[in-house]
């Protein structure tokens, strides 16, 4: 299952996305509680939208960025048009999900 | 932000890493990312890695939407919006979190100027919401109250 949830609406010729992605966003500060090492840092970099293949939006995120990011964003866009939204982390882990606007 | 800053600060990320080999992580891949930015503890100094210079102009156009009081600092909901024209990036900065930088968002001309996201912070800070519209920065800035502390653990 794909780690990222979308909803995309449509008025008045602006798109309101809003996205839920599953992730950790580990900061490399935290310390486990039992072993007392430190938890490495793991968390989402950079976070690319597209609208029918053209840029709408580059992110970059750092460790403070909550876990299980939320992330809202607005364009000038259609309905039908085709979304995309990727991401990449700090360990090169990365997925994406394209939807259709509302 | 503008693209010339981006590949300066990617270009001494490769540089630090011969430097620093335990700081070494398979990111090597999205040079973009503005590793020298975030890494910075202090916010004046974080402001001027990111734009070159400090000169930030307190604007009514750049509206910073975050509680007064946060109970929960892992999650804080921030927005931010603008009726500046011709913006070029958002940046979001917590001033009492280890590294002030927390997200960028560097817009395109099919882009709106509103943005929203969730942060943890550490403690009770001033979040900063930086707007660049052309060469300035226009900045709107808030207090937020924590009262659990989001970097606990």
């Amino acid at each position: 299952m794909s780690t990222i949830k979308m909803r995309s609406k449509e008025s008045n010729g602006v798109v309101t996305v809003k996205a839920l992605i599953k992730h950790p966003m580990e900061t490399g500060q935290r310390k486990d509680k039992k072993t007392g090492e430190l938890i490495p840092a793991h968390y989402i970099q950079e976070v690319h939208s597209k609208a029918n293949g053209k840029d709408v939006i580059t992110i970059y995120w750092g460790p403070a960025v909550s876990k299980n990011p939320y992330l809202t964003f607005k364009y000038k866009g259609n309905k039908g048009d085709n979304l995309e939204i990727s991401w990449v982390d700090n360990q090169g882990n990365r997925d994406s999900k394209t939807g259709t606007v509302k | 932000m503008n693209r010339r800053n981006f590949i300066k600060n990617s270009m001494l990320f490769a540089g630090s890493l011969v430097a620093a080999p335990s700081l070494i992580v398979s990111n090597k891949a999205y040079a973009a990312w503005p590793k020298k930015s975030f890494d910075i503890k202090d916010l004046t100094e974080s402001v001027s890695s990111v734009y070159g210079h400090s000169n930030l102009e307190e604007s009514s156009k750049v509206k910073l939407k975050a509680p007064e009081i946060a109970e929960n600092g892992a999650i804080v909901p921030i927005n931010v919006s603008t009726t500046l024209d011709n913006v070029d990036s958002i940046m979001i900065f917590v001033e009492n979190n280890p590294q002030p930088l927390s997200s960028g968002y560097k817009l395109t001309a099919l882009s709106e100027p509103s943005i929203g996201t969730r942060l943890k912070m550490g403690k009770t800070s001033n979040v900063m919401a930086a707007v660049k519209s052309g060469d300035k920065v226009y900045t709107s800035t808030q207090e937020v109250k924590v009262t659990i502390g989001g970097c606990g653990g």
